[in-house]
């Protein structure tokens, strides 16, 4: 039974700049769940790119069942039994389930048979679809069954999950547990790839552990902890962080008060009659699926949208609501967006140019409409130096920062120029682990200093690591607050998936 | 095996130097390239690219007609970095051109018999509020209506040629022309004074090269030119900034407009000395180019005038010499302008055979 199915021997991919896969060597043994656990950029993704046939190793050499496993595309890896479920889903939005199923498969079949098969499939795996529907409609956990249904219908040996429950609420995380679980015991192999711990521990039988593109331990997880793998995965230890609640004030100095904004575009969520406070110093976390009105909220939030249908947002005793980015940071209001290229930074410019997208009343960087270099130069290197921002310089251009950096840069920017409060969405969306760290313990002391800070995150773990209060945004509605020191899991997740009882 | 047509991947880092040199390798193509349609044509390459590239400016008086058509190449070329950096694509510059002429001039025209030192300096801003005005009626549909300025600027280039053409045949016409579509000559102080006696290069060439500097300046020093720069690259970004980006596209079309206008007014009161229906060889048009090969930068777009400029000289002497028509210049133009385009997506991505089974 526990034959080894794939075995993968010296992998070596380097790309221009960094080498993302060192002579990587492990086995997978059959009928298994087999974790590969690392942060992002350790080189997981390049992995599986090549064992699906996206890229080609620079050296090495892959067995599949002892022979050797060679496919210069996604087409053949699944010809040889080798079949992927990405992160993002490639599913066409406009078409039924039903008619993605019948053009994501390679040989010809007709509907009926499609649906024999289908009820086949659906039954034995947990996996309930209802063919007609259009993928618009459907929940994150619902197109993830579509695409796990597609690579099903081809039989493969070998399923690659690629970071699956990323964007899945709780409850929707067990049922695909149980799915995996029932694809194993049918003598089936699931490769799975994670950065989450708990997942590692509760699922897999096996877990490589990769950091940097190399291979640093490959072990049962039967006596690991969350604790021993994240050693592993980030080669130091990491401080728990310390949320407390003594430093709060009691006065409430944001208010958002039943605002509500149509878009009439079904790209973008309605946002209804949404309503939160945040005391001085408060931790304030905004949780949610993907696509629940997020990027909305932030937009009415930082002013980059000032056209609201009705409600108010009150700072300080002001009326804000109709205010541009530049009068609310005028009132020391900060802000991070959560896309960091193109939005909180121009990837072309200098790192000192991208200072000057962000100015507060006190900076003193511009006079009589011309820039003084000196200061916005002086401020970069402050914000280099402070925040362990890792560049050749200051005229280093943003695009050259890898993801963690640029991150800590940005909230290093906004944070320098210690606002009253900052509104921050995904905060440490895409970035290693040691910046994540070192960004949520930067928030932590920010709050303490009296900023009262807005989290918008998908990452549940990271809210009730560093927030006060929880509430959950669903389809535009926003969920009353919880206190995150007496926070239920369970009860979170169901509003994440829209189950207010 | 080797599949048959390359596919574009993206480079993760385009090279700093390479991005120097594109204009440069654009230039050396155009001429090879040339000179193998000269051999076609049957002619000495080395004669034609002599005739046609060096004896223009082999005299004093070739230096002074380059300089006389770099001039208005160049000033709206700048001005039309204002607008490309901000990643507005006006291409109506020639249009902002004849209506500077026509203010501009129309003031000429009406002191056609006063002379006085106030003439000039009110033609010239004439001509930069004709220019600015009609730039301005594609940003007002960009940004009240979303029109696309590309389309809206071409067409008024037209609409504004059209209305000289009236004018010049119409209520302009000079009353002593002989019924020719011209005006009346301006006075003589309404005139640019010349720079040299006997060469034909004016003072346009000095407000021209004023301009230029100021643009440097506010292009790399000033918070506006940094606005623009950022509303250019990522209008998200200038969005979470705060920059008014309708403020800049207004900016952006009246700057380019008074820059081209101003090169009209210089043309017609400068080597013209009145208003007729070609007061300009498509130096509107041309200049687009220039600001591309001048990779929208001051010192980049001075070379690039002379280079293109040179391209008009050669033309002349081509049809002269060689009895090869004139349009042979704006073959070495959109050669240039090819060269250049295909460099810059090669310097950004790179072509790769994917292997096939």
């Amino acid at each position: 039974m526990s034959d080894t199915i794939l075995k993968i021997e010296n992998i070596t991919k380097s790309f221009p700049r960094v080498i993302a896969n060192k002579k990587v060597t492990f086995d997978i043994k059959k009928n298994a769940v087999h974790a590969i656990l690392g942060e992002n950029g350790a080189g997981k993704s390049t992995l599986v790119k090549i064992l699906y046939g996206l890229l080609e190793p620079d050296q090495g050499n892959i067995k599949l069942n002892n022979k050797e496993f060679k496919v210069n595309s996604p087409a053949e890896a699944r010809k040889q039994g080798i079949g992927m479920v990405f992160q993002h889903f490639s599913l066409f939005d406009s078409l039924s389930v039903k008619e993605n199923l019948i053009l994501g498969i390679d040989e010809k079949m007709s509907y009926s048979d499609l649906e024999n098969k289908l009820e086949n499939i659906s039954a034995r795996y947990n996996l309930p679809l209802d063919l007609d529907a259009p993928i618009t409609a459907l929940s994150a956990g619902e197109k993830q069954r579509v695409e796990i249904v597609r690579i099903l219908l081809q039989d493969p040996q070998i399923l690659i999950m690629d970071e699956p429950t990323s964007v899945l609420t709780p409850q929707e995380v067990e049922s695909l547990f149980v799915t995996l679980n029932a694809l194993v015991k049918e003598g089936r192999t699931i490769l799975y790839i994670t950065h989450k711990l708990e997942e590692v521990i509760s699922i897999c039988d096996t877990v490589t552990i990769m950091r940097s593109g190399e291979i640093i331990d490959t072990s049962s997880t039967a006596n690991q902890t969350a604790k021993t793998l994240a050693t592993k995965m980030l080669g130091q230890k990491l401080d728990d962080l310390k949320t407390n609640y003594g430093h709060i004030k009691d006065e409430v100095n944001f208010e958002v008060k039943n605002i509500s904004c149509d878009f009439n575009d079904p790209f973008l969520t309605d946002l209804k009659n949404i309503s939160f406070q945040v005391r001085v110093g408060e931790i304030y976390g905004i949780a949610g699926v993907a696509g629940n009105g997020q990027s909305e909220l932030m937009d009415i939030l930082t002013g980059e949208n000032i056209n609201i249908k009705s409600g108010s947002i009150t700072f300080d005793n002001k009326k804000i609501e109709k205010y541009g980015p530049q009068k609310r940071r005028d009132l020391s209001i900060s802000f991070v967006p959560e896309n960091r290229l193109g939005h909180s930074a121009v990837p072309e410019l200098s790192l000192s140019e991208n200072i000057l997208l962000s100015q507060f009343p006190k900076n003193n960087f511009i006079r009589n409409g011309i820039i003084l270099k000196n200061n916005v130069d002086d401020f970069a290197n402050n914000v280099i130096n402070e925040f362990k921002v890792i560049t050749p310089g200051n005229d280093a251009k943003a695009s050259s920062l890898s993801g963690g950096n640029l991150q800590k840069y940005v909230i290093g920017r906004e944070i320098s120029s210690k606002p009253k409060i900052l509104i921050i969405s995904h905060p440490t969306w895409g970035i290693d682990a040691g910046a994540e760290h070192s960004i949520r313990e930067s928030l932590i002391e920010l709050s303490q200093n009296g900023t009262s800070i807005i989290v918008i995150s998908q990452d549940l773990d990271e809210l009730i690591e560093i927030t006060h209060k929880i509430s959950v945004i669903y389809d535009g509605n926003l969920s009353k607050p919880f206190k995150t020191s007496e926070i239920e899991i369970e009860k979170l997740g169901l509003l994440m998936g829209g189950k207010n009882e | 095996m080797n599949s048959l047509f390359p596919s574009i991947v993206s480079r993760s880092q385009s090279s700093g130097l390479m991005n120097f040199f594109v204009p440069i390798i654009s230039i050396v193509l155009t001429l090879i390239t040339g000179s193998i349609i000269f051999v076609l044509l049957g002619f000495d390459p080395v004669y034609a690219l002599y005739t046609f590239f060096i004896s223009p400016i082999s005299s004093t008086y070739g230096i002074s007609e380059l300089f006389v058509k770099a001039t208005p190449l160049a000033l709206i070329a700048i001005g039309l970095s204002y607008c490309f950096k901000n990643n507005i694509y006006n291409i109506g510059a020639e249009g902002q051109l004849t209506m500077g002429a026509i203010f501009g001039g129309g003031i000429g025209i009406l002191f056609h018999d006063t002379n006085a030192f106030w003439l000039l300096p009110l033609m010239i801003f004439a001509g930069a509020i004709g220019g600015a005005l009609w730039g301005l009626i594609p940003a007002i549909l960009k940004t009240k209506f979303n029109t696309n300025e590309i389309l809206t600027s071409l067409m008024l280039v037209y609409v504004a040629l059209f209305i000289l053409d009236y004018l010049v045949v119409g209520p302009w016409k000079d009353p002593f022309g002989y019924s020719f579509p011209k005006s009346r000559p301006f006075s003589e102080s309404g005139r640019m004074p010349l720079l040299f006696d006997g060469l034909r290069v004016h003072f346009g060439l000095i407000i021209t090269l004023f301009l230029i500097f100021v643009s440097w300046f506010i292009f790399s020093k000033t918070i506006f030119g940094f606005q623009l720069k950022v509303s250019g690259y990522s209008p998200k970004a200038a969005r979470y900034a705060g920059f008014n980006q309708t403020t800049l596209v207004f900016f952006a079309f009246a700057i380019c407009g008074a820059f081209a206008g101003i090169a009209g007014l210089a043309e017609v009161s400068g080597p013209i000395g009145l208003l007729y229906r070609d007061i300009s060889p498509n130096y509107g048009f041309t200049a687009i180019i220039v600001a591309f090969l001048g990779r929208l930068h001051p010192i980049g777009i001075i070379f690039a005038s002379l280079v293109i400029a040179l391209t008009y000289l050669g033309a002349e002497d081509a049809q002269l010499f060689l009895q090869i028509p004139s349009a042979v210049g704006f073959i070495f133009q959109g050669l240039v302008l090819f060269y250049l385009l295909g460099a810059e997506l090669l310097i950004n991505y790179k072509l790769t055979y994917k292997k096939l089974l």
